[in-house]
């Protein structure tokens, strides 16, 4: 540990870099198009790195650095230019259809980050003040990241919704300082494995249906019934 | 004594917003037009412009009515006195206390009101569609910028934008809220200010236009004093996002007339940088649709509802 | 009975002169007025005579009101009513304020119906009605029991309703009556019920006793519950507005101005004096309900006066935003009550009473100004005026003086009190409950929202009807009004520019009300250099309308001489340049729902349901393209239609009632016999 930083100052930039997370999962619900809403993805995961990497810093705990590699080495470069390959291949990179209006989704966006705060901050009030804001803020990621999955129809944006929770998780888990790296490496290549699956998924749908809206597949199970 | 120097100081301030108002717009022009490659007029064209309108004779149309030529002048006068309430490169104006951030916000207000009547007074439909588009982009825009000042107060604890910038200068810390409500308020300056990707100002093609069909009407001294209002809240927006966000260099109250030349050199080099974002800016960026602008200062007020939010839930954020 | 009686006398021979007894002539002054007017209406000069004899009772009421506004409350008991609780009055300076307000309206009123009641075809309909009105809305005022209360509050219902189907030709004024009827009837009823709970099982039906008794947590609560359904059904809270739209365009306009400007504002007086003083203390959560009630209220009354075409109706949408404030204003008092802040409370009790004031102001002047509109063109549609600021010169300036202030805009008085209520969200971060600290940022969202689309509504209202070009032969042949109505309006116009530049004084007179109310007051204004006003503390926030406003006057003034002294005066007249299109048919263009279209299409289609459907014809097709459009408002589409199909459905099932046998008919009766007895067995 280099020189002893003030507490206050430590206290800033975490915030400002998880409040930076909220503000990116945000700007993915206002994304309408998909090679947008990739790049936003990718820079969320710059932020994350960059979040856990500051957790890594003050607090001295050198095994956060590998999560934060781990997150700017796949999730910054890896997923965002497989999923670019991907978007441009099967000829999607147009519009992105959403169930609900921006301006509602939003809405509700902001209503979710209110109520994960409303939760967290009574709940965890003894704990570590960095601690309790900063998983505030992880919550309100994962919720944003479902409301993403909710909202949209697109297979990809649902796939980047789910990646975008497991950033809310990555930081509330550096937040919680407690998490072992092989956790969090295991936790890494399922996402990794699950992201595969779901991208050969993706083009098996296409295939067999001639599009990546997701309600074919309800439409079809429905006609099946 | 005292009374005279604070006059002096507020005088003095009133001008250079006056006085510096057309050399930024020239600015940001010349600006674009190297950005695009082009070679741009001279940076003094604002000011041509404005002298050779503000000579010709006013040509009105005949159904106009007294709201047509007076609307200028009460325009021109509410920008004045809202951009002359912004600190600049003092704080603690005399009068500065008069209007706080939000009557500051309410004065543009009563401008865009009343160019809004005016665009209407003739009768044309163009006028109509621009006072129409303005009210629609207003309606938002006003409401988050409304949110904007709500979180800047609760960092501060005080809506008088001297009491601002003194605590800002004094830190606060990085807030999140406080990013929140930059972004925000650089979304909201870009919509007010009727620049891209919102509207652009160089445009007379009809269907994109906003401010500019609202003044299709106006010719001579009356366009030039419309002309020059917005140039005015151009850089008032500048100055005000620069006194909250970098106040340094604003000679604090009271400090006697030798800091008023540090301070006005910051000021000019922070409206420098301003210009030079703002060209940046819009260089890069496509004029949206005008119903996607909604979701755009949409944006703005989740921002700013978001932040005051934050700042209501813990004052740390 | 025999001692109330003494107690009446004696408080007779006590205050005389004072400025309740004052009140209580005037009420009885107007109801000999209203009996006199079916006699009078059918004279020729009658009419003037009934407007002016109301004129000078509401002026010598408006003093009453400032006396008594001033002077310690008095108290007063009649042997009038039930007889076991007597009459009783009192006037406080909450009743002063309020009086204040009515007779203020009621004068304005009077002295623009001397102008504008002469146009009236049928004068019997209306004159006995207005002076009851009157008397009405006074009565309720000062009344400080449950019965005289109520009574005075039904006879304000019943008079105004007589008013609304004044001119029962149409079909559509006949609905209005009857909406407003059954929606008055609910509200009376849920005060009742409210009065009923506060007054306990002892029949305390004064509110001096009603005050001092204890009241349980869950009898306080339905009370709130109550008065906010009750007071709030007159006020035109959301979703309880549904008949407020219809019936105060209705009216012939001086009372819609009465109705929009003066009653919600009784009923706003029935609210405060329920909730703020005989419920006793506030609970923490009192000002949630309150709060939200208000934002939502605020915000759709805006969007839907945004879409309305008849301009009557803009302004009765624009009554309901225009109450949403105040309840924000009302229910952030509750809420700093509740929590022990009272020096915050008494900021924002204070910008709601100042909003009282100011929209009574400026919502009078705005109808006086639509119903000049009507007179002069037989208008009320917005798509059929245009251009009229070159035939009424005089209405068109005060117009836009209204219509400035109501928009918010500084140094008009709308501004100062929005102002305040802003200033008092910002104080609001202190209260501790967390319910409290996610509403109240939503809350000034939605607060904001409504003031830029005030602003919106009422550029379309005055740009569509007084500038650009007249639309119909109608608007151009129009001529300006009667100096009786142009006098009250420029009166009306004076004191919001007044309001606005100078609310210290206004400030300082509110803490009469404000700090019995609240325990606590504002700083005094009155000492702050310069009239500036400063709610909470100088570093703060403070604002001065006079310097503002002096300001402007000045660089507007300065700009005009420089460029007319130095640069060009000279001045053309050509025809409209308009990119070179040639202006012919003036209905081309905006109209005021192609005005609305941006807002609609961003705010309306969703919660209105607002849609549009273009026809348009083929190529090679002369018949003209059609635009239609829809919508709805989602009060009546989720609450009423449901309830009206209910109510239909169990009055069906009703219809087998009258084809019974008597033996039935007598086991329906036993059972409910036998009924009501095991109740009265179980009970405790």
């Amino acid at each position: 540990m280099p020189q002893p930083m003030s507490p206050h100052f430590v206290f800033d930039i975490a915030h400002l870099l998880a409040g930076a997370m909220v503000l990116i999962s945000l700007m993915m619900l206002y994304q309408d198009r998909l090679p947008a809403l990739i790049k936003v993805f990718a820079l969320q995961a710059v932020a994350l790195a960059a979040s856990v990497a500051w957790q890594a810093y003050a607090h001295d705990a050198p095994h956060l650095y590998v999560t934060a590699g781990i997150a700017i080495l796949f999730k910054g470069l890896v997923i965002p230019v497989a999923l670019h390959r991907m978007v441009a291949r099967l000829g999607i990179h147009r519009q992105v259809e959403t169930a609900l209006a921006t301006g509602p989704t939003m809405l509700a966006g902001i209503g979710l980050v209110g109520l994960s705060l409303v939760v967290m901050l009574p709940v965890t009030a003894t704990s570590d003040p960095l601690a309790r804001e900063d998983l505030a803020f992880a919550l309100s990621v994962v919720l944003l990241g479902f409301l993403m999955m909710v909202t949209r129809r697109n297979a990809v944006s649902q796939i980047i919704g789910f990646m975008s929770m497991e950033n809310g998780l990555i930081l509330a888990a550096a937040g919680a300082k407690g998490m072992p790296l092989v956790v969090e490496i295991s936790v890494a290549f399922s996402v990794l494995i699950a992201f595969i699956i779901l991208g050969v998924f993706l083009f098996r749908i296409r295939e067999r249906f001639d599009t990546v809206d997701v309600d074919a597949l309800d439409r079809f199970r429905g006609g099946r019934a | 004594m005292a009374l005279i120097g604070d006059l002096l100081i507020q005088g003095t301030q009133m001008t250079v917003v006056l006085a510096v108002a057309p050399l930024v717009t020239g600015v940001v022009r010349k600006l674009k037009a190297r950005l695009y490659r082009k070679r741009g007029a001279s940076v003094l064209q604002p000011y041509r412009d404005l002298a050779r309108l503000f000579r010709k004779e006013a040509v009105v149309a005949e159904g106009a009515s007294w709201l047509f030529r007076a609307a200028p002048y009460l325009i021109f006068a509410a920008t004045w006195v809202a951009a002359a309430l912004v600190p600049t490169f003092a704080t603690g104006l005399l009068f500065s206390w008069s209007a706080d951030l939000i009557a500051i916000t309410a004065l543009l207000g009563s401008a865009r009101f009343f160019l809004a009547l005016a665009g209407m007074d003739v009768g044309t439909p163009f006028g109509g569609l621009g006072s129409s588009r303005e009210m629609m982009i207003s309606s938002l825009a006003e409401p988050a910028m409304i949110m904007l000042v709500f979180s800047l107060a609760l960092v501060a604890g005080s809506t008088q934008l001297s009491t601002v910038a003194g605590v800002m200068l004094q830190g606060v810390g990085l807030r999140v809220s406080l990013a929140l409500a930059l972004i925000g308020l650089m979304i909201v300056a870009v919509a007010e200010n009727a620049r891209i990707p919102v509207d652009n100002p160089s445009t007379h093609l009809e269907l994109t236009m906003v401010h500019e069909a609202m003044v299709l009407e106006y010719s001579g001294r009356h366009l030039a004093l419309i002309e020059l209002s917005a140039q005015l809240k151009l850089t008032l927006y500048i100055s005000l996002i620069a006194c909250v966000f970098v106040p340094w260099g604003l000679a604090p109250a009271g400090a006697g007339l030798t800091h008023m030349p540090l301070g006005l050199l910051a000021y000019f080099g922070k409206l420098a940088v301003g210009a030079t974002l703002l060209a940046l800016f819009e260089v890069s960026l496509a004029k949206m649709r005008v119903f996607r602008v909604p979701d755009f200062l949409g944006a703005a007020l989740m921002l700013g509802l978001l932040g005051t939010l934050l700042l209501f839930v813990s004052r740390g954020l | 009975m025999a001692d109330g009686a003494t107690a009446a006398a004696a408080a007779l021979g006590s205050t005389p002169t004072g400025p309740l007894s004052g009140l209580l002539f005037l009420i009885v002054a107007f109801a000999a007025i209203a009996l006199a007017a079916p006699r009078l209406a059918r004279r020729p000069g009658g009419s003037a005579l009934v407007y002016g004899a109301s004129f000078i009772a509401a002026t010598l009421g408006l003093l009453s009101a400032l006396a008594g506004l001033v002077c310690a409350p008095e108290t007063l008991v009649l042997p009038l009513g039930l007889p076991w609780i007597g009459a009783h009055f009192r006037l406080d300076a909450l009743s002063a304020l309020f009086a204040l307000v009515v007779n203020l309206g009621g004068a304005a009123a009077s002295l623009y119906a001397i102008g504008y009641g002469r146009h009236e075809h049928a004068p019997e309909r209306v004159l006995p009605f207005f002076p009851a009105f009157l008397g009405a809305m006074n009565l309720v005022l000062v009344a400080a029991d449950a019965y005289s209360f109520l009574f005075g509050w039904e006879l304000m219902s019943l008079a105004s309703w007589a008013l609304v189907i004044a001119h029962d030709k149409s079909a559509e004024n006949l609905k209005a009556g009857f909406v407003y009827i059954v929606m008055a009837t609910f509200g009376t009823l849920m005060l009742m019920l409210a009065f009923a709970l506060l007054a306990g099982p002892s029949g305390a039906y004064a509110f001096a006793d009603m005050e001092r008794a204890p009241h349980g947590a869950l009898v306080t609560a339905l009370v709130l519950g109550l008065a906010l359904v009750g007071a709030g059904s007159k006020a035109g809270l959301v979703p309880l507005h549904v008949w407020l739209p219809l019936a105060h365009p209705a009216a012939p306009s001086h009372v819609s101005a009465l109705m929009s400007g003066v009653m919600t504002k009784v009923a706003i007086y029935g609210f405060i004096r329920i909730v703020f003083e005989l419920a006793g203390p506030p609970d923490w959560w009192w000002g949630i309900p309150v709060l939200a009630a208000g934002g939502i209220t605020a915000t759709l009354g805006v969007l839907q006066a945004m879409l309305q075409a008849d301009m009557k109706r803009v302004l009765a949408f624009s009554t309901i935003e225009n109450i949403g404030i105040i309840f924000v204003g009302l229910g952030l008092a509750l809420a700093f009550k509740g929590n022990g802040l009272e020096a915050a409370g008494a900021l924002a009790l204070t910008a709601g009473l100042f909003h009282v004031l100011n929209h009574a102001l400026f919502k009078n002047l705005l109808f006086f100004g639509a119903g000049a509109v009507l007179n002069a063109t037989g208008e009320r549609s917005l798509e059929q005026l245009g251009g009229l600021i070159h035939r009424m010169p005089t209405t068109a300036a005060v117009m836009l003086v209204g219509a400035a202030a109501i928009s918010a805009l500084p140094p008009l008085n709308g501004f100062a009190s929005e102002w305040l209520t802003f200033q008092a969200i910002l104080l609001s971060p202190e209260l501790a409950p967390w319910g409290l600290k996610l509403l109240v940022p939503a809350v000034g969202a939605l607060l904001a929202l409504a003031a830029a689309l005030a602003a919106a509504c009422f550029v379309r209202l005055y740009g569509i009807a007084f500038l650009g070009r007249p639309r119909t032969g109608a608007a151009a042949e129009a001529r300006e009004v009667d100096r009786w109505s142009r006098g009250t309006m420029i009166g009306l116009a004076t004191l919001c520019v007044l309001a606005g530049i100078l609310p210290g004084p206004v400030i300082d007179a509110l803490q009469q009300v404000v700090s019995p109310l609240m325990g606590a007051r504002m700083p005094v204004q009155g000492d702050v250099a310069w009239l500036s006003i400063i709610p909470v503390g100088e570093s703060r926030s403070s604002y001065n309308g006079l310097l503002v406003f002096v300001f402007i006057l000045i660089s507007a003034g300065l700009a005009a001489v420089l460029i007319h002294r130095f640069a060009s005066r000279a001045l053309r007249r050509a025809p409209a340049w308009d990119c070179g299109f040639p202006l012919n048919d003036p209905r081309t263009q905006y109209s005021a729902s192609s005005f609305a279209q941006p807002i609609r299409r961003v705010f309306a289609s969703g919660l209105f349901r607002a849609r549009e459907d273009v026809t348009m014809p083929p190529p090679g097709d002369l018949s003209p393209a059609r635009i239609r459009l829809s919508g709805d408002d989602p009060a009546w589409r989720l609450i009423y239609a449901p309830l009206t199909t209910m109510v239909d459905a169990l009055s069906a099932r009703a219809n087998v009632l009258p084809h019974l046998t008597i033996r039935q008919y007598l086991g329906i009766v036993f059972s409910a016999l036998i009924l009501l007895l095991l109740v009265l067995a179980i009970w405790p």
